[in-house]
């Protein structure tokens, strides 16, 4: 067996430090290692996008990547979203309205790409969503409610920041 | 599937890279790993040693130099979709970059690891080689430079040496009347093409043809240069006439293999269509019109 190797990430804000084998694949460190099995397995062929992470804000398929590709990284995964206390941050809560998911398997790499979109830019076509989403297979919805879903987000979170800049600027 | 059982090293320079493939026979390369870590998956490729490129400054980027441009090795194929400089120079990289798998694949994917990876279906070979690119090699004696049209020697194989590392591409310069344009047919995103056709021109004050570049993807052993396509088209107007005789010698040139793709027949004629509409964007945004 080949030696193993130091990896140390930040995942969803916290610190881990671990020594892997180098083929391990990322999606397996996060799940098997650290128990994150929000992050699922779909494919196994870099088709389906189930397995999307975002290392560094960024979205990239985790069976894709050695775990020691990520040492140094910040992840985040479905159980990075979410706010304080509990409740459910835009992307979620457009998922929920609008019925974003049926059987629920894609929705984590879903949402994690949504949110990716939605922090570039916040205001996105119906095309611009669509091409965001389209290295992730969803078998149940048709795509239709998730589009909503993730358009409902972007609604939120300008809506949130309007409310705030009003509310700042009378403050200030 | 987990892959076969290997040794890792990142180095943190160019050199240190160079050495540790001097004295490693069985190690491989891994740049963006989108098609290297599928094939060792599924154990099609198991390699002993594994040099990752991912921890050596300087690979990556995007620079305008001397008229022309230069993408760094490790450059992502998201950076390329996203460069201004590319957008408004180069419309056929753009245009390639943006149909390249999905758009996750795109964020780690590399432009180098994609063109020595001579996967005929991939779609970098086809643009490099119609826009006349060189590769910027650094191995054991030094840097050289490799032409396009030297790279590639068959399905998965280049003229490169297993000690050798591309650490850019060079692109000419693209004039005010140039313009290139990418036509992609695939049964869905992410999918390899059935299809694809890089074109190129560089049009002369009077509007007639100064340069041409066309090559072809997934329809031979490696991409291919349509060098008689490209002579018909050199001295001419650039109109419908010209541009379907092209086509027609792009559609010769090509050799597809039948696959659930499609029928060698299809496909061939697939080169035509595309060649004409490649073409026709091309002329138009040579032209300024587009």
């Amino acid at each position: 067996m080949a030696e193993t190797v130091p990896v140390k990430v930040t995942v969803n804000g916290a610190e881990h430090e671990a020594r892997v084998e180098p083929r391990t694949l990322l999606v397996h460190f996060l799940r098997d290692d650290l128990d994150l099995t929000g992050t699922h397995i779909g494919c196994d062929t870099t088709n389906c996008g189930a397995c999307t992470v975002l290392v560094d804000g960024v979205p990239m398929k985790s069976c894709t990547m050695f775990a020691v590709q990520a040492d140094g990284h910040d992840l985040t995964t479905v159980e990075g979203l979410g706010v304080d206390g509990g409740g459910l941050e835009p992307i979620q809560q457009g998922f929920h309205e609008e019925h974003g998911l049926q059987c629920g398997f894609c929705t984590p790499g879903m949402m994690l790409v949504g949110k990716a979109l939605l922090d570039r830019n916040p205001d996105p076509t119906e095309a611009d969503i669509r091409k965001a989403i389209s290295g992730n297979l969803c078998r149940c919805t048709g795509y239709q409610n998730i589009v909503k879903s993730i358009r409902h987000a972007a609604e939120q979170i300008r809506t949130g920041a309007a409310a705030g800049a009003e509310a700042g600027g009378g403050a200030a | 599937m987990i892959p076969a059982a290997f040794d890792y090293h990142a180095p943190a320079s160019l050199e240190e890279a160079l050495d540790l493939l001097a004295s490693h026979e069985d190690a491989k390369l891994l740049a963006g790993g989108q098609s290297l870590i599928p094939m060792m998956r599924f154990r099609l490729a198991e390699p002993g040693v594994i040099v990752d490129l991912g921890r050596v400054d300087g690979l990556a980027g995007i620079v305008e130099e001397e008229g022309g441009l230069w993408i760094g090795a490790m450059t992502r194929h998201a950076d390329v979709e996203a460069s201004d400089p590319v957008r408004v120079r180069y419309p056929l990289l753009h245009d390639a970059a943006s149909v390249i798998a999905d758009p996750i694949v795109r964020n780690r994917g590399t432009v180098a690891g994609s063109l020595v990876h001579a996967d005929p279906a991939g779609d970098w070979g086809s643009v490099m080689l119609a826009c006349r690119a060189e590769l910027e090699v650094h191995g054991p004696d030094g840097e050289r430079t490799v032409a396009m049209d030297d790279l590639f020697v068959t399905t998965f194989m280049t003229s490169l040496s297993p000690g050798e590392i591309v650490t850019g591409i060079r692109l000419p310069p693209a004039g005010e009347r140039s313009g290139g344009a990418y036509e992609k047919l695939e049964r869905k995103v992410g999918d390899f093409a059935t299809v694809a056709v890089a074109a190129r021109l560089e049009l002369a004050g009077d509007g007639t043809c100064e340069s041409a570049g066309i090559a072809l993807t997934a329809v031979g052993a490696t991409n291919l240069r349509a060098a008689e396509a490209e002579e018909a088209l050199v001295g001419a107007e650039p109109d419908e006439e010209a541009i379907a005789g092209a086509a027609k010698a792009a559609a010769g040139a090509s050799n597809p293999t039948a696959d659930n793709r499609g029928s060698v027949e299809y496909k061939r004629d697939m080169v035509r269509v595309l060649t004409e509409r490649a073409l026709r964007r091309a002329a138009a945004r040579a032209r300024g019109e587009a």
